[in-house]
């Protein structure tokens, strides 16, 4: 019996796990992909916003300037890298100036910090490669950027760390009330008991409440369309580049990530499909088309290394629905931007609302909020390196040409909370295969090394889980 | 009648062409060298192929090896068959003989590999 | 550490190199290499064809390297394994990793660079659609079915028509595999004619020009690609249209010099080739720093590199010795139809090999170099393809400190 089952292993349950970590509490996270970040998390702009857009006195608005002032600490807590890089929103014309005034107005009645108009003359002053036809921006030093499935795989890491367990590929099929909480089953007939439920699934937590008997909320799905280009590429700005807001969301802002690529997007589509992560080649035209209008340099577009499509979870209500029904249910749903920014003030915010429906919290003896940086070693001096290489020579040996990754690292990856089962697993938690080549050099090797740590054929490495299998068979003519 | 060929016997590809009466070559145009021209003959007549592959060793690893002469193009496949069935002992040296009798020819190693 | 010489790199350009310096006098030097053997991605190069502009015959890609390592090792060049190279600095120190000697510096009186190239990504494409797996470059599928001895799939779309691409549909095909079809954007292929012949023609796998693929399905593992018909600026045509039921996607969709280290130390590249700016002895515009192979601009034949390395094995055993090139400076320019020479600057006053590319399919032309109007050569060309590197020689006579030479093709 859990005390708590928080279904869902995204950045926002990952947050919630942590926090509920620190006490006594026996706590499971159910997820129902195979890995941990593979939703909203994974593909969304990884930006942590100051906090100006939402409306004043939402959820949104308070979540999102108290997880912006909570992210620094978090970060280093988990060892993530967060880079407070400040943001522009810029405008072209005098109707954007009108709009950004509005919402200068707006961060400011929200609480955010250092908030300022700037003419055409500062924003080149500030971002060079701007184009001319801005002629004004929005300044927010607070901004700041963060790898969002970073932040969920060390905040997941350090909550098993601390004792969370995560039940993987656990998609939820039915939840019944019991006499002191909750049976959760799983498709396949495995069930999961627990006192209290936390609803972080996404685009799916409004089909997670129906099966609780919570009929009140819906959630629509909004495609995000990104491209992402190659580290060569992330000086073009130092600030997060957002245009000036529409009734459709942010529109295609151009940013550095906190790994030095750029990152340009997303588009924004509403769905009905709650799979659907195809991306499109008019959307990747928008992306294209947008971003170039933001520079005056022509945006590399050849440097690009990749693109993906995430799909945000759009609530019926146009705030976050955090709410408890039944006393022991908690949503936390429609997590939509500024979701990944106000994930530790949502975590804190939960746990309020857990304590005053009668979880009692006692601080765990033995709790670390530290997790070891996974980058530490890429980031040590030669002497360092040498002594832990001298310990562990696999550590010299570099199997990720284009990002530097060493064996060493993939191992950790594969042996450390959650630990990672498939090549995009690796991927994720070291970059292996995320630089220029994608995986070209390193993708055998990384095969090799799965195979060998799960003693299992390369026939069953997969890409990530299910059919996604790398070889079909041997060669030779056993190909049946 | 008339064929037209692209010489494989160099990089630089030439295209030829080939006026046959029957199954005999009358002329052939367009090829930069001798080879060439014995390249056309052999193709119209009976094309052959050098066959490159890999064996499967005792320790389950491959090993690059080739035919050491051209073969029949009709006979590439049964040669693939051969070499599919083949395992080879290690060490093996870089030229050791792999297949003894293949198609009339030998299939020999193209790298060396330790046990 | 210190060495007089260091060689990034020990594939085919960098075992050339050394050998070349070795001769040149060199002693104290070293190969570096990321891989646990010699020979680079010859090694995976199973197929024959390589060595007949050398050798005079044709060797495998294994063969080919063996011949170079087999010197190596009788010279008794050393190198180190498994060995990779972080960082260069402008002032010619090395940095490097392996798990033996643990991360470590070397100080170099000349370095060549000699990495090779890697393949252009799916990435670079933005094909829309899912993103399952068995989607590989040609490469890798080389590595997987060559080196490791596994099928990654067994019903094969190719896009590109490079020539790995080509060599990977004959080599799938002799394993088992279906080749569907080979997709080629352009409206001709950049793989060599013989290898449209002997590795498609041979085995009936259709040919697509002016196609490409527009969509990717299949969730977990690759269900199948929507292939069009391109029109002439390369836009995928409304209604051409057709679905393929397969496995795997490779991708042969072009090289990519691999210049990060060239650009640690500040090395200056052109960007047509995306290797670095050279004089005929392939030295960079750093002293001391030389390039050449794949990493300098990417060749179609492995003989063409090693003639190119030995170049710069030559030049850096004469950079070591302290000899003082000739104070000339001569840059070559290019009409764009001529996409780029190497080298793109001339030092020395004697006859220089100089080697092009152009930029697209010219026949019966003639190719025209001149100075100030006047022309120093000109050549009659049947055909020039962008898949084929050309070459002229510009004599010693034509070269004159500060003057350019313009290269064009006439008649297109």
């Amino acid at each position: 019996m859990f005390d708590v089952a928080i279904i869902g292993g995204g950045v926002v349950g990952g947050m919630i796990a942590r926090t509920l970590s620190a006490y006594n509490l026996h706590i499971c996270i159910l997820e129902k992909e195979r890995d941990v970040a593979m939703g909203a998390t994974k593909a969304n702009s990884a930006i942590v916003h100051a906090g100006f857009d939402a409306k004043e006195g939402s959820l949104k608005a308070r979540l999102n300037v108290r997880g912006s002032e909570m992210m620094e600490q978090v970060t280093r807590e988990l060892g993530v890298k967060y880079r407070r890089n400040g943001s522009l929103v810029i405008g072209f014309n005098g109707e954007d100036k009108k709009h950004l005034e509005e919402l200068l107005v707006r961060g400011n009645e929200n609480g955010v910090k250092g908030l300022r108009l700037l003419d055409r003359d500062e924003v080149q002053a500030l971002e060079p490669n701007i184009s001319e036809s801005v002629t004004c921006a929005l300044h927010a030093p607070t901004g700041a950027i963060v790898c969002p499935y970073e932040l969920c795989i060390a905040a997941i890491g350090n909550a098993m760390d601390n004792g969370a367990a995560l039940y993987r590929d656990f998609a939820v099929s039915s939840i019944k009330r019991t006499e002191n909480g909750y049976e959760i089953s799983r498709y396949n007939g495995e069930t999961v008991f627990a006192r209290y439920i936390v609803n972080a699934a996404g685009v799916f937590a409004d089909e997670i409440a129906r099966m609780a008997g919570d009929f009140s909320f819906s959630i629509h799905p909004r495609r995000g369309e990104y491209v992402l280009l190659d580290k060569e590429c992330g000086g073009t700005v130092s600030h997060t580049i957002f245009r000036t807001p529409s009734k459709m969301g942010k529109g295609i802002l151009v940013s550095p990530t906190v790994d030095n690529n750029l990152l340009l997007g997303p588009t924004s589509v509403d769905m009905e499909d709650k799979e659907e992560k195809e991306t499109t080649a008019e959307g990747l035209a928008l992306v294209m088309r947008e971003a170039s209008e933001n520079l005056k340099i022509p945006v590399p577009f050849g440097k690009s290394i990749t693109s993906f499509c995430g799909l945000r979870a759009v609530g019926n209500t146009g705030d976050f629905i955090i709410n408890v029904h039944d006393g022991r249910f908690v949503n936390v749903a429609g997590i939509e931007s500024p979701g990944l920014s106000a994930s530790p003030a949502i975590a804190e915010y939960v746990l309020g609302l857990l304590t005053k429906h009668g979880l009692c919290l006692e601080k765990k003896a033995d709790y670390n909020p530290i997790r070891e940086p996974k980058h530490a070693f890429r980031e040590a001096s030669i002497e360092e390196k040498n002594a832990i290489i001298e310990k562990d020579p696999t550590y010299g040996r570099i199997i990720c040409r284009c990002e530097q990754v060493t064996e060493g690292e993939i191992l950790d990856a594969i042996r450390s909370n959650p630990t990672a089962l498939d090549i995009d697993g690796v991927k994720r938690r070291t970059r292996s295969g995320m630089g220029r080549c994608q995986g070209g050099f390193c993708g055998p090797y990384v095969m090799e090394l799965l195979a060998r740590e799960y003693g299992t054929s390369m026939e069953c490495v997969t890409k990530m889980g299910g059919g996604s299998v790398m070889v079909v068979g041997k060669t030779k003519g056993d190909l049946s | 009648m008339e064929r037209e060929l692209t010489c494989i016997i160099c990089p630089r590809g030439c295209r030829m062409k080939v006026a046959l009466e029957g199954k005999e070559v009358v002329s052939v145009e367009g090829n930069a060298c001798p080879r060439g021209k014995t390249y056309a003959v052999t193709e119209c007549t009976n094309p052959h192929r050098t066959v490159t592959s890999t064996v499967r060793c005792e320790d389950g690893s491959v090993l690059p090896v080739k035919t050491e002469t051209t073969i029949a193009k009709a006979d590439m496949e049964k040669c693939m068959r051969e070499i599919n069935a083949a395992v080879a002992k290690l060490p093996v040296s870089i030229g050791d003989v792999i297949l003894s009798d293949v198609c009339g020819t030998r299939v020999i190693a193209t790298a060396n590999k330790n046990a | 550490m210190k060495k007089d010489l260091v060689i990034i790199g020990g594939g085919p350009a960098g075992m050339s190199a050394a050998i070349a310096a070795y001769e040149a006098g060199v002693r104290d030097m070293l190969i570096l290499e990321r891989d646990g053997a010699l020979g680079g991605i010859l090694q995976q190069c199973i197929h024959n064809g390589f060595g007949l502009h050398k050798f005079g015959e044709e060797l495998t890609g294994p063969e080919y390297a063996w011949r170079y390592e087999k010197q190596v090792k009788e010279l008794g060049i050393p190198y180190k394994l498994c060995t990779m190279v972080l960082s260069v600095s402008e002032d010619k120190v090395i940095t490097a990793t392996n798990p033996q000697d643990g991360v470590f510096e070397i100080e170099a009186k000349a370095i060549i660079l000699a990495m090779g190239c890697r393949e252009r990504p799916k990435g670079a494409l933005n094909i829309a659609g899912e993103r399952p797996a068995g989607i590989y470059s040609a490469g890798m599928a080389q590595k997987l079915v060559n080196m490791m001895g596994y099928m990654p799939g067994k019903d094969v779309v190719i896009l590109g028509s490079g020539d790995i691409g080509l060599i990977m549909a004959r080599r799938m095909t002799l394993e088992g595999a279906k080749v569907h079809a080979v997709c080629e954007l352009m409206p001709y292929s950049g793989g060599l004619a013989r290898n449209i012949e002997q590795c498609l023609n041979d085995f009936g796998i259709p040919l697509k020009l002016s196609h490409t693929v527009v969509k990717i399905h299949g969730k977990e593992r690759l269900s199948g690609v929507t292939i069009a018909k391109v029109d002439e600026r390369r836009r995928p045509i409304e209604g051409t249209e057709e679905y393929i039921p397969c496995d795997t996607l490779l991708l042969s969709v072009g090289l990519i010099p691999e210049n990060e280290l060239s650009k640690t130390a500040g090395v200056s590249l052109d960007r047509m080739t995306n290797g670095a700016v050279v004089d005929q002895d392939r030295e960079t515009e750093i002293p001391g720093i030389f390039s050449c192979g794949n990493v300098l601009h990417v060749h179609d034949l492995v003989d063409y590199v090693s003639e190119e390395a030995e170049i710069a094995g030559l030049g850096a055993a004469a950079y070591i010795a302290g000899e003082e090139k000739k104070e000339i400076s001569v840059f070559l320019r290019t009409d764009g139809k001529i996409r780029y020479t190497v080298p793109q600057r001339i030092t020395a006053e004697k006859d220089v090999r100089v080697y092009f590319r152009v930029a697209d399919v010219y026949r019966d032309v003639t190719v025209k170099v001149s100075c100030d109007g006047g022309t120093v050569l000109s050549k009659k060309k049947q055909k020039l393809a962008p898949g084929e590197m050309e070459c002229v020689t510009v004599p010693a006579s034509a070269l004159e400190d500060g003057r350019e030479l313009y290269f064009e093709v006439e008649g297109a």
